[in-house]
């Protein structure tokens, strides 16, 4: 896999000494030349020195041919242009834009980018570990338009010793696996739910909140 | 241009200044945005529009500038990034009819025209221009040598 990433920083640090140690080729392209030097000898990548939304300088990265190009400077503009140019001049097939303003991902989006907000993921984080101590994991898939949630239910939950289609569900929520002992079981309405159990669901952002209730109770 | 049309430019240098001088004094109504309050010194004591400061880039800024309203809208800004981005989402997200954007680099302006943006390149226009004169100014010698 080869991926380029646009920008500098901790954030380019990171991701690029992560990418790399899963065996990733990676290029980076800096428009500071200090900077440039520094990630050169701290970071096994090739560096290049230039404007990354120079179709020239995104040429000269090997854009052709990338499998993903990410671009995380400061600015969103610039962003937006790195990851159009990918896409449109030199085909590539997965573009993501860093987000600085929050607002911008909407708009990326319906521009035809792919973007994320850092603001949106740590926010988002915060407020569901600390909304329930049950929840062990949230990732938003579908753009965000579905959530994917694990929890535990303990002896408090009200569907602790209930049957799954005892349970009254808002519409569009689905109980996807059980984990009971390390085994997963996928559900019917016949089985049985314990305390212990891991209970992996699928829920939509507006029926999020009425799903959770269902399974954890009321409680903050 | 017909009169009285809401136009919005964005970068009061001197291509956005003369512009915006030009547009108001032709009677249409218009709003220059830049982030560089000094810039606004370059707007004639006539120029009877709305200046807004502040970053293109950020949507509060151009919702400010009430880009929904806007029949026109000029990017001309130094950066072309930015013209490129403003100019998407006033076309795309505002829906504003008419948009126009300045970028530097013709290798940019030929990716955007495939996205259905009007760009105006300085740099080709004027190279296109020296080309004419130096093949004009060929014919000339060749007439005389002849």
């Amino acid at each position: 896999m080869k991926a380029i990433i646009v920008g500098g920083g901790k954030t380019l640090y990171f991701i690029c000494r992560n990418l790399t140690s899963k065996g990733y080729q990676v290029i980076i392209i800096n428009r500071d030349k200090e900077e440039c030097i520094q990630l050169a000898r701290q970071l096994p990548a090739t560096v290049i020195w230039g404007d990354g939304s120079d179709v020239g300088i995104l040429g000269e990265a090997g854009a052709m041919g990338a499998d993903a190009v990410l671009a995380v400077t400061p600015n969103d503009q610039d962003n937006l242009v790195i990851c159009q140019l990918a896409a449109l001049k030199f085909g590539v097939p997965r573009a993501v834009a860093l987000a600085n303003d929050p607002d911008n991902t909407e708009v990326f989006e319906t521009l035809g980018v792919s973007a994320f907000s850092t603001t949106h993921i740590v926010g988002s984080l915060i407020e569901q570990r600390a909304s329930l101590e049950q929840i062990t994991n949230l990732l938003p898939v579908g753009e965000g338009r579905v959530n994917v949630t694990e929890i535990l239910l303990d002896e408090t939950s009200p569907a602790a010793g209930k049957r799954l289609k005892e349970i009254t569900l808002p519409e569009n929520a689905l109980v996807a696996v059980v984990i009971r002992d390390k085994q997963p079981i996928v559900p019917r309405g016949d089985n049985d739910l314990r305390t212990g159990d891991r209970l992996v669901l699928i829920t939509l952002p507006e029926n999020h909140g009425p799903v959770l209730k269902a399974f954890t109770g009321e409680r903050r | 241009m017909t009169h009285n049309r809401y136009v919005v430019i964005l970068g009061c240098g001197r291509l956005g200044s003369y512009l915006a001088n030009r547009l108001s004094r032709d009677g249409n109504s218009v709003v220059v945005i830049d982030k560089d309050e000094a810039t606004f010194r370059n707007l004639s004591p006539d120029f009877s529009g709305f200046r807004v400061i502040g970053d293109a880039g950020h949507m509060a800024v151009l919702k400010e500038a009430k880009l929904k309203k806007a029949d026109v809208l000029i990017a001309t800004t130094r950066e072309d990034n930015v013209n490129l981005m403003v100019a998407q989402v006033g076309r795309k997200i505002f829906g504003v009819p008419q948009v126009l954007a300045r970028v530097f680099d013709p290798k940019r302006e030929e990716v955007y025209a495939q996205l259905e943006i009007d760009t105006i390149c300085p740099t080709s226009v004027a190279a296109d221009i020296f080309l004419r004169a130096i093949a004009n100014d060929a014919a000339k010698m060749r007439g005389k040598s002849s």
